[in-house]
């Protein structure tokens, strides 16, 4: 196999492990404002920390699912990645992350949540996601009867490219002065974006799973493309239920709602084959890359049921603006995000120069750390988001300084829950880059994954 | 039947559903003049220059550290003199910022323009018993 197109997906991923790094690194600082509030106040503080705790994040989750594309088409079209725009596409991310995070130690900001840094550094991300798009519409092209994660990638990757464009509209001035229509299209835009990415990395998990079984009967069945086809229709409609408080257009509320509540089916598919998942993982419980599929889909279910219930108007009342939100955003991005890449990154690197296979204990430690860090992350912030809900709806409620020193209890339990699943997070990564580095130093060693026969 | 078959449609249905967002206006918003209409965006770029959504809400939506600033323009609020105090001189949490007059023009302008667009508060919002919300008349 030809060692630069291996390298493309080692490069993206390696790319994503440090800027996952650099997250967590980032995110704990940004945190102890809720501890020690006015933490780094006079120097960086919370307004850029913040930012840049996102934007780290934000951009391991785009770098790994671009990492997770190149390693599937890579196994399924041996040789054939077009290596120039695949380094101009790595070229352009490392310009845009320079000039992201040198205009945030300079306090320069100018762009919208999520997104803060100046518009211009989105150009050159923008570009990425063009050349990205073409180098995976000229592989695919040379693929028949596509399965179900090809579409689920191309989906992704399109998609991505139109709601990135869609999120910088505001910046044509008729767009900017109608304040509502202005908010309706920045939550239309991230809404279907993180559905983007989402379809991205589930398709990603499926094209495990088959490399997993040994055979693609997951990925070319009815039943996957029914689903594809179901979270195709969400992530196009139903992301008004981010703002159905928003005085906004009046059909968007119940057609968000509607949308919203077909994905029960995916709940109930999620049970149906919750026993056949136990007893395949009694086989390859000790694979790495199973296990945090596995671990994916136990917080696919919690996410899942917390999604359903928020997409309930009535319910939404109550969780809108509060931490049940923030809740939701960390488990889905590191419960399922961030698992789906650790599956493909140690897949990636499982090589008989490097042994993640032999029960590394270790590696095991930080898997359960990470999962029980994850959770006491999430429950202490749904914790801190059921009492600011019931703040918000109280019939004569105190002030928002009382109500968040009410908090910190929770607080201190995320902040805790925080540290421990960083500890695992930066114990999993530098083992990842180990491998890489370790394998690289002994080339003989290394032996590449078979391709898709 | 073909994957294709089904992409092209919902796509076409979801290029027709952005299009009406993207030109249809907004029912029972305020009307300003033109001269107004500029200072507002200018008002909502100073909002994103400070970063002010790192810890604040518009609609619930921003940040968690800081309160909603939909409304705090509503009368007896003492919205103009609150935001220009804490702005330039701090609280425990938040920074002073380097706000120059004109800046903060247009972000009062701004502010006053959201607070005409609606109630940010969930608890003026009917509950229907099939779990659907509609705002009080």
């Amino acid at each position: 196999m030809n060692k630069w197109e291996t390298n493309f997906a080692k490069l993206f991923i390696n790319t994503a492990l440090l800027m996952l790094l650099a997250g967590i690194l980032l995110g704990c600082l940004a945190a102890a404002s809720y501890i020690w509030p006015g933490f780094l106040k006079q120097d960086l503080g919370f307004i850029s920390l913040r930012p840049m705790h996102v934007s780290a994040v934000l951009f391991w989750i785009l770098l790994g699912a671009s990492g997770c594309v190149y390693f599937g088409l890579n196994q399924n079209l041996p040789n054939s990645i077009n290596k120039h725009l695949a380094l101009t596409q790595w070229a352009l991310w490392i310009i845009a992350i320079m000039g992201i995070f040198f205009s945030y130690f300079q306090g320069k900001f100018g762009g919208r949540e999520y997104w803060e840094f100046e518009p211009i550094w989105a150009l050159p991300i923008l570009a990425a996601w063009i050349l990205f798009l073409i180098q995976f519409l000229v592989q695919a092209r040379k693929m028949k009867n596509w399965p179900v994660y090809v579409w689920m990638w191309m989906t992704g990757i399109l998609f991505f490219v139109f709601t990135f464009t869609e999120n910088y509209l505001w910046l044509i001035p008729g767009f900017r002065k109608e304040i509502i229509g202005d908010l309706t299209i920045q939550w239309k835009a991230n809404g279907s974006m993180v559905g983007s990415w989402n379809q991205i990395l589930y398709g990603t998990s499926i094209f495990l799973m088959d490399k997993i079984s040994g055979n693609n009967k997951t990925s070319t069945s009815k039943v996957a493309f029914f689903l594809y086809f179901l979270g195709f229709f969400n992530l196009l409609f139903n992301w008004g239920h981010h703002i159905y408080t928003l005085p906004t257009q009046p059909y968007i509320r119940p057609i968000s709602y509607a949308v919203s509540m077909t994905e029960w089916v995916f709940f109930a598919k999620t049970i149906y084959t919750w026993k056949n998942q136990l007893s395949e993982a009694k086989k390859h419980f000790s694979f790495f890359p199973y296990r945090f599929l596995l671990a994916t889909n136990f917080w696919v279910f919690l996410n899942l049921i917390q999604a359903l219930f928020m997409s309930i108007p009535a319910l939404n009342l109550y969780t809108h603006g509060t931490h049940i939100t923030v809740a939701h955003a960390m488990g889905t991005t590191i419960g399922i995000n961030t698992m789906i890449i650790f599956a493909t990154a140690f897949m990636l690197y499982t090589n008989p120069c490097y042994n993640f296979l032999q029960g590394n204990k270790q590696l095991n430690r930080l898997f359960w750390l990470l999962q029980l860090g994850l959770l006491v992350f999430w429950v202490s912030l749904l914790g801190a988001g059921v009492e600011k809900g019931l703040w918000q709806m109280a019939e004569s409620r105190g002030n928002f300084g009382d109500m968040m020193n009410h908090l910190r209890p929770w607080f201190i339990g995320f902040f805790i829950g925080g540290i421990l699943l960083s500890i695992a997070i930066i114990g999993l990564a530098l083992n990842l880059i180990w491998a890489y580095i370790f394998c690289r130093k002994y080339p003989e060693k290394e032996q590449e994954l078979k391709p898709i026969e | 039947m073909k994957p294709i078959y089904f992409f092209l449609p919902l796509v076409c249905a979801f290029a027709i559903f952005s299009f009406r967002i993207y030109s249809t206006p907004i029912p029972n918003q305020p009307q300003f003049d033109e001269n107004t209409l500029g200072q507002i965006a200018k008002g909502k770029l100073v909002y994103q220059k400070y970063n002010c959504q790192s810890c604040h809400q518009i609609y619930g939506l921003g940040g968690y550290l800081g309160p909603d600033l939909t409304n705090c323009m509503k009368e007896g609020r003492n919205g103009e003199l609150l935001i220009k105090t804490l702005t330039q001189v701090g609280t425990t949490q938040m920074p002073s910022f380097p706000i120059s007059e004109s800046e903060m023009e247009n972000l009062i302008a701004f502010f006053k323009a959201l607070d005409q667009t609606g109630n940010s508060d969930p608890r003026h919002f009917i509950v229907s018993s099939n779990g659907m919300i509609a705002e009080h008349e």
